[in-house]
Parts: C-alpha cells; structure tokens; sequence
C-alpha cells in the first residue's frame, strides 16, 4: 500500500475523531485540556472560534462528537462527555469581552441583510462584523435566537444563558429589526444590500391530517406550541397529553407539557425504540420525569366527543425485525385531553417570489449549492435549517461560516467557489526522556453523571434549569478522560531499527511491522485485525533494514505516547496536531468545483 | 523508564487461550531496561510463547541471575514463582528447585555474561544433568550494566563503542552445548519474532534442557558500526538453517513437502501453516552435522532449531524420583527419620 499521507490535513484530523465529527470541527482535546488546567475562559473562546455558541451548545447540542468518541470504542467504556465539559467552560469562564474579536469602526462600505435572527444568521454576522460590514438582521419576533429561544424549553437552556451569547454578536454594532418579517424578497433585494443570507428555519411543523382534526383545537403542532409557551401566550395543558412522533422535539414538547399541568404524558411512537430519533440522552431525562413512551402505535384518527377532544385511536403494531414491514395486532383508544404533532417540519418560503431567479427543487426547497450556499441568483445564499431542512444548531453554525466566507468573497469580487484552504501544524510534546507536555496516561475513571434538580423542586417554575452542570471534582475527573487524541504518534520511517520496542509495549496492540501488500490483505494480518474499516490504517516509507513497512490501525491507540517512549532512536514521537480552520476573511487558497 | 505503568486498556477483540487469558494476563511490570533493548523483545517473545501454550501462570517459575538479561523474569508473566539468585548461579538453583518440584515449567533467563563468564560451570552441568527447563542466553556481546566492556561471547575484530577492538576468541554458547551433549540447541533474534516464538515453544515442550541463544543488540552500548552485535549486522549476517514451526501433539497430519518452495499445511485449529523443506544437507538430529554446519558458515548468524533430541532422559528420568513432585510428597516419607537412615548406612558397611 502507499505511505499515508500525514502531510495532508485531514489524516490526522480524522483521528481526532470527535474533532472530524463536529460540523465545526471544534478543537475537543485542546478545549478539554484548558480546562483541566482551569483555564475556563480560554477554553470558552477556543470553542467559540468554531461553535460561536459555546453555552447554548454545552446544554443543546446534538453531540455528534460524543458517539464518535474513540473511548466509546473501547472495551465496556463510555464516550467523554464532552457536551457537558463545555458547559463547564462557559459557567466559569468570567468575562471575555477583551477576547471578543474587536470590530473596525471604519466600515468596508458593504451591506448584509440577514433574514431571521437563528444561529446561522447569527454566525454570519459574527464572523461578518470583525471585517468592516454592515450587517441588518430582519427578526419575526420581539426577541432574537430563532429555534433555540423558540424550541428549546428554558428548563434547557435558561434565557440568560441564551441572550448573553447573542449579545456577544448583537454588541459587534449588528443592526437587528425586530417584529419585521420579511414578507417579499423581491422588497429585499430592491433595498440595495451587496449580499443577503435567509436563514429563516424550516418554521413549518408537519400536521397530521386524519379523522377529527380540525374538530377541536386542543391539537396542537410541536413547534408552534414551543414557541407560544416560550413567548408566554400558553401557560397550560389538559391533565392527559399524548405527543405523537419521538424525536427531540418531542421530548421538549412532553417535559414542558409536565410543567404547564400535565400528569399523565404519553409519547406515541410508531416504531420500536431502537429506530427512534431523538438523543438517547434526552429520552434519559424525559423518562426520568415520569414521561411514558408507547411503541409500535400508529395513529389512526382523533376521537371527538360532542365537540371536545377525548382520546385518539391507535393501531397497535408488531413489525418485523428492521421495522419495515408491520401488522396490526388490535384497534384501542388513549383518553387524553390534549394532543402535541411532533412529527418533523418543512420548510416554506411563501415570501420569495418565483420570478428572482432563485430556483427550487420539487421538495420546495430553494437550491443551494452544498459548499458555497449560494442559491442560483448570485447575491443570495441560504444556510441553516433554511437550506437543506432541519439539521441542528451545530450545523446551522457551521452553515453561517460558509456562507460567511462566500458572502465575503462576493463582496471582494472573488469567486465564491475560491475556499481558504485548512492548514495544519505538528508540535512535539517531548520534554525529556519519558516526558510529555501532556498527560499521557490512561485514566480508567467511568463517565461521570450529570446531577440533577430534584424531581419536585424543578416542576415548581418552566425555567429551572434540570441540568446542575459538573461541579469541580466531576469536571476534574471527567477532563481527564480524555484521550488526548489530537497528540499524534508521528513516525518517521528512516530513524527506525525495527527492534520491535513499540509493538511489544503497545497497550491496545495496533501496531505491526509487515511486508507491503495491498490494504485489505495488511489489515488482516495485523498483531490484532483492522476490522473497522472507517479508521485509517498508517503506513509508513519501507523501513531501512528489511524494506518492511510500520503498520498501525489507528482504531483504537489511546495515545498514551509508550511507543515513542520506547523507542530508543525517537522513530515514533507524539506531537500535537492542531487544525487551522478557515473562516471568514482567512487567505484564499483552494478553488472548489461549483456544484 | 517508561512515565506510565503500561494502561491495563486492551483491545476488544484479543484472543483467549486455554485456560481463558489474553496475552496481557502474561505480562509483567513496566521494563527498566533502556529503549529498544533486544531484551525486551524476547520478553514478549517468551510472554507470547508462555501464552500460546496456555501454561497457567501459577505453573510457571521464572529463574535469574545478575545481569541486564537476568533482570527480565520481572517484566513477564506477574503471577508466576520466581527466583533472581546470585550471578551465575541461575543454573544451581534451578536445578534445586526442579528438583523439589518438577510440575512447574522453568523458564531460566541469562545472559552472555551471567552464563558464559561467572556461571559457565553451572552452566555446562545443567546441560549435562539434562534439566527440564528453557534456558534462554540473552546475548548482546557486551557487559551492558557496567557500561559496554566486551563479553566472553564478543567476536574477534568487534569493536566497542570507543573503538576498541577484541582480540580474544569467543565462546559460542551453541558449539558449547552441542560439545558437551545438550539435547535441545537453537539460536535466533531478538528482532524476529517469527522465528523466536515457535523456537520457544518447541524449547518449552522439549524433554529435557533446552538451550535458546538470542542475538539480542544492546542498543546502548553495542548497535553501532563495526560492532557484531548491532541490529544492523545481525540482519545482514542472519542465516536461517531450519525453519521453525512447533506443532503442539495431535492427531498427525501427513503432507510432502514441495522439494522447492514450500507446503500449506492446515491444522487441527484450522490455522494453515507453511512448511519449507530445511536444507537436503541439514539433519537437525545429527550433531556432529549440526557442528560442521555452523563451523562452515562462520561469517553468518546460522539460526533455527539446530540440534534436537527427544531420547536421552531428563533429571527425574535419570535419577529415578517418584512421579509425584518432591515438594508434594508427605514429609515422613521424603525424611523417614534417623531410624531409617541408620539402617540404610548399615546396608553399606
């Protein structure tokens, strides 16, 4: 097989596998260790650079990092749990205004109308600001933050907590009209912005047009619902609630119906538990509050009584092993009084006219270009959940830095499809002989558990926050946990003398000096087999004495650094690797194919 | 030393033995010695081979004496009985504990200082008494813990890390064992872990004393040029006589083997095993073949499996002990008191 290519930069990002998870390739690691050395405000902004929202994320994140986590890998071992670490850096970071990017007070004499004040908006205009524009922000509603204020119950994610990052951005000087719904693009484009973004959400919640539906109005849509509870134009529910669908929005929907009143919720799922949507964490806590979750029901009609709401009729279903093919085992009804629809959105944009030149695609989707987001009038771009349908805030962010960078370059006059290329950096962490600037032993510590309010006191008001956050010990425990995946074995072919050092020590067994092959037979024929193929396998240059080449599945290396240590003529070393990630204003450097 | 203890995390998928342990259950502590030592290596090797062949732990007793190589016992197999005896001495207190108790396996570790200088006697007379045991020679050519003089087995015109060269001749410990009758002689290195393994499981199943040489570099004080000991001067002088495989005993698969090239031969586990037909000029039972073979390749490093023979009796055999271990037997009947003895002495006059 051919050497590896470690001088490109996605080698080793890949095995930073929670790094390379993350939409925004958040720097994990590095933010982990700044925190272990109590250095929460650094930490904060080095996740801000990425995610922009550290604090809402810590609490709401979609974790994609988390089952990506090389400890989850492991024998009967959890993933770090990274989303709370985060939180911890931005409950104890202090004040970071003097970190924030400073803004130029001379403007570049370019306009930017954003539509909808969401998060991807919002990332637009903080990477945006620092570069002289003059951004507009066109708000619905009387407040800021899209579907994070709108969806995610305040028992999630205090207001505070929410406002203060969006401040973070507004404070840059960003112009926001609130209660301005845009209401013609066509108007937009005629108020001589050089670029405008819509990332206006995919605001539409799906309905379920069955018998009885329009018969009462205690059915209610999940996203809609959320909101008018977070605006306070609902402050209850009926005793016995039934929320169809299972995914995260509905685990919001059915923990904030247990606030307003509710004491009997179901959650109604069609399928079985292993085929469920939402974050197994967050069906953690609603079952945790006494929520109960029905599986294999499909709802068949709404069941009115003189003019009121008083049940639902299910299928209830037996499926096949991969829940494809299902029968009917009976037909019952489930009193309630009130009925949630969580069962996904869409997207409309009622409010674009079809004659701009923005064309759309049979789902009604406008099309979006997959790395410019620009759609096909130059000028506008789209990001978010507005793009592609709903994602989440982590994606919605990393959408705002693309877009970020192609609204720049249209404003410079440079091709949007030019990309600032990601740059890479190796450090050694030798300090000595046996000696790191890291902590490389393995701590064997479980994952700790996040504590909660306990379950009277956090009914008693909808904005408790359930979550208590790590306290120190926990955090200490936790940040420890870390792998330290981004501190790379780098190895380097000429130095070595084969004299097995590393091999014998390696603690997970993944490397193996071996003659050259193709891929598929080396990996087969390893000290222990590279099964998981979505890990690279390292080879490196045939050595010096026997033409063999250093063989490592980097599947499981807990990056404990033995192998480097062992090594009597320092062949292998550990170094850290650190990602540069282009936002905004960084060189140009690369072109892209336009989609 | 290494910063960290070795991390007890391992790999999901490592295999089981026998007795239901993975290799990492025969390691031992963290290796003292410096990076890279050829020692290290043949301690995975003999932790592989230890593991291989499902010996449990407790069955084990691992013997030393003074020297880099006689540190090692300390970093395989923690749960085995050891003995890290006076230097040279290794051979002596082996001989007494097997006495005592022949059901442990010995695994006997030394090196080209310990067993060729100090301890060459204890040595020759193990081999002579046929002990069960497998006695690895760790051999690096070089007293490593007092800075890198040359040892008994350093080659004429080597040269130490000052420059130094060597003028007398050395003993091979090979030629020596095969000289005064040893049953079981092998050399091989430690940087050939293929080789090493099966040569050690062979060694461990053998009747009686089996002796393994290891070319094992000092990476500190005996890898560099002009040395006859480095890794770089094995590699290029290696010579492999005969090709090791050791087959645990079983029903007998009968194959030809090619005259050329070599035969697969699948196992009773299922694994498929290449054989390579040894040299028509070879007989690994024929001693005096065995000697002429090594004295006509002087220049290289002949390894393998180099002499073997599985009819002369060991110890126990020789000296007639009851099947039950010494250390087992009740104390009225190992020491029957001096009633007994007198009467026994009586016989005599």
């Amino acid at each position: 097989m051919q050497p590896s290519e470690t001088g490109n930069p996605d080698y080793f990002h890949k095995v930073v596998d929670c790094q390379w998870a993350c939409p925004a390739h958040t720097n994990v690691p590095e933010y982990i260790r700044l925190i272990a050395q109590g250095k929460y405000a650094e930490s904060y902004m080095l996740n801000r650079a990425s995610n922009v929202f550290p604090s809402v994320l810590g609490r709401t994140c979609d974790r994609p990092c988390e089952p990506a986590c090389r400890r989850g890998r492991l024998e009967s071992d959890k993933p770090v749990a990274i989303c709370r670490l985060k939180r911890v850096a931005s409950d104890l970071r202090g004040d970071v205004s003097d970190m924030l990017p400073k803004i130029p007070t001379k403007k570049n004499g370019k306009r930017i109308a954003l539509v909808g004040a969401g998060p991807a908006s919002l990332t637009v205009a903080n990477d945006l600001m620092p570069l002289g524009y003059q951004v507009t922000i066109y708000e619905r509603y009387g407040k800021p933050g899209g579907l994070m204020r709108t969806n995610i119950p305040s028992f999630r994610l205090p207001e505070k907590v929410l406002m203060d990052e969006i401040n973070m951005i507004l404070d840059m000087g960003v112009e926001i009209r609130y209660d301005s719904p845009v209401e013609s693009m066509s108007g937009l484009l005629g108020e001589g912005y050089d670029a405008i973004f819509v990332g206006s959400g995919a605001p539409r919640g799906k309905n379920l047009d069955l018998p009885g539906r329009n018969d009462t109005d205690r059915i209610h849509i999940g996203i809609d619902w959320l909101g008018s509870v977070a605006f306070e134009h609902i402050d209850k529910i009926g005793e016995k609630v039934l929320i169809i669908g299972v995914g995260n929005t509905a685990m919001d929907c059915c923990r904030t119906s247990l606030r307003l009143g509710g004491k009997d919720i179901k959650v109604m799922a069609r399928r079985p538990r292993a085929f469920f949507k939402a974050s197994p964490w967050e069906l953690e806590d609603a079952e945790e509050e006494g929520v109960e979750i029905v599986i294999n029901h499909a709802p068949k009609r709404f069941v009115i009584e003189d003019g009121k709401l008083v049940g639902m009729e299910f299928d209830r279903l037996e499926w096949d092993e991969k829940a494809e093919k299902s029968k009917v085992l009976e037909t019952i009804i489930i009193p309630c009084d009130d009925v949630i629809l969580a069962i996904g959105q869409d997207n409309a944009f009622p409010w674009i006219e079809k004659d701009l030149g923005i064309e759309f695609d049979k789902w009604g989707l406008a099309k979006v270009d997959q790395r410019t987001f620009m759609c096909t009038r130059p000028g506008v771009f789209f990001g978010g959940d507005s793009a592609w349908g709903p994602k989440n805030i982590i994606w919605a962010v990393e959408h705002g830095h693309q877009a970020a960078i192609s609204i720049h370059n249209h404003c410079q006059s440079v091709p949007v499809t030019d990309r600032p290329a990601h740059g890479m950096n190796l450090l050694s962490m030798k300090m000595g002989i046996s000696e790191w600037s890291y902590h490389n032993d393995f701590n064997p510590a479980h994952r700790q558990k996040m504590h909660h309010v306990d379950l009277v006191q956090r009914f008693k008001d909808l904005n408790i926050e359930v979550e208590l956050g790590f306290d120190l010990e926990q955090t200490a425990r936790e940040a420890q946990r870390c792998l330290n995946c981004d501190i790379e074995t780098v190895f380097s072919a000429p130095k070595c003398i084969e004299c097995d050092a590393c091999i014998d020590i390696c603690p997970v067994s993944c490397l193996t000096m071996e003659k050259d092959g193709p891929e598929e037979e080396l990996r087969k024929h390893l000290t222990v087999p590279a099964i998981n193929l979505d890990q690279a396998l390292f080879a490196s240059k045939p050595l010096p004495q026997t033409g063999r080449l250093m063989l490592k599945d980097e599947d499981l290396c807990v990056h404990c650094g033995l192998c480097a240590e062992r090594c009597p003529t320092a062949a292998w070393d550990m170094q850290q690797f650190q990602i540069f990630i282009s936002h905004a204003g960084d060189p140009v450097t690369t072109q892209c194919a336009a989609a | 030393m290494p910063s960290i203890v070795k991390p007890r995390v391992a790999h999901p998928s490592l295999k089981r033995n026998d007795v239901g342990l993975t290799v990492r259950d025969y390691e031992g502590q963290m290796s003292t010695l410096c990076a890279g030592c050829g020692h290290d290596s043949i301690t995975a090797g003999i932790t592989r081979a230890l593991w291989e062949l499902s010996i449990p732990p407790h069955m084990i007793a691992k013997m030393s004496g003074i020297g880099c190589s006689s540190k090692t016992p300390t970093y395989f197999v923690n749960g085995a009985h050891g003995f890290n005896s006076a230097h040279g001495r290794m051979p002596a207190i082996a001989t007494g504990a097997n006495a005592a108790n022949k059901e442990l396996t010995y695994v006997g570790v030394s090196g080209d200082g310990d067993s060729l200088s100090i301890g060459l006697g204890h040595l020759c007379h193990a081999i002579r008494r046929n002990l069960k045991m497998l006695y690895v020679i760790e051999n690096n050519g070089v007293y490593g813990l007092t800075k890198g003089q040359f040892s008994a087995s350093a080659d004429v015109g080597t040269k130490s890390k000052k420059g130094e060269v060597n003028l007398m001749a050395p003993i091979d410990p090979v030629m020596l064992a095969l000289s005064i009758g040893a049953t079981f002689v092998a050399r091989s290195f430690s940087g050939d872990k293929e080789q090493l393994v099966p040569i050690l499981k062979a060694a461990l199943s053998h009747r009686g004393l089996a002796l393994v040489d290891v070319i094992s570099p000092c990476v500190t004080f005996n890898d560099h040029e002009g040395s006859t000991r480095s890794y770089i001067y094995t590699r290029q002088h290696l010579h492999e006589a005969t090709e090791s495989n050791f087959v645990p005993p079983a029903r007998e698969i009968v194959a030809e083997i090619a005259r050329q090239g070599g035969t697969n031969v699948t196992m009773h586990d299922g694994s498929v095993i290449h054989f390579s037909r040894v040299p028509d000029n070879y007989d690994v039972s024929d001693r005096k073949a065995a000697m002429d073979y090594i004295r006509e390749h002087p220049a290289e490093v002949v390894t393998g499996i180099l002499y073997a023979d599985e009819s002369v009796p060991e110890m126990h055999e020789m000296n007639k002990t009851p099947s039950t271990a010494l250390a087992h037997l009740p104390y009225e009947k190992l020491c029957p008191g001096s009633a007994i003895l007198d009467k026994l002495q009586a016989s005599y006059r």
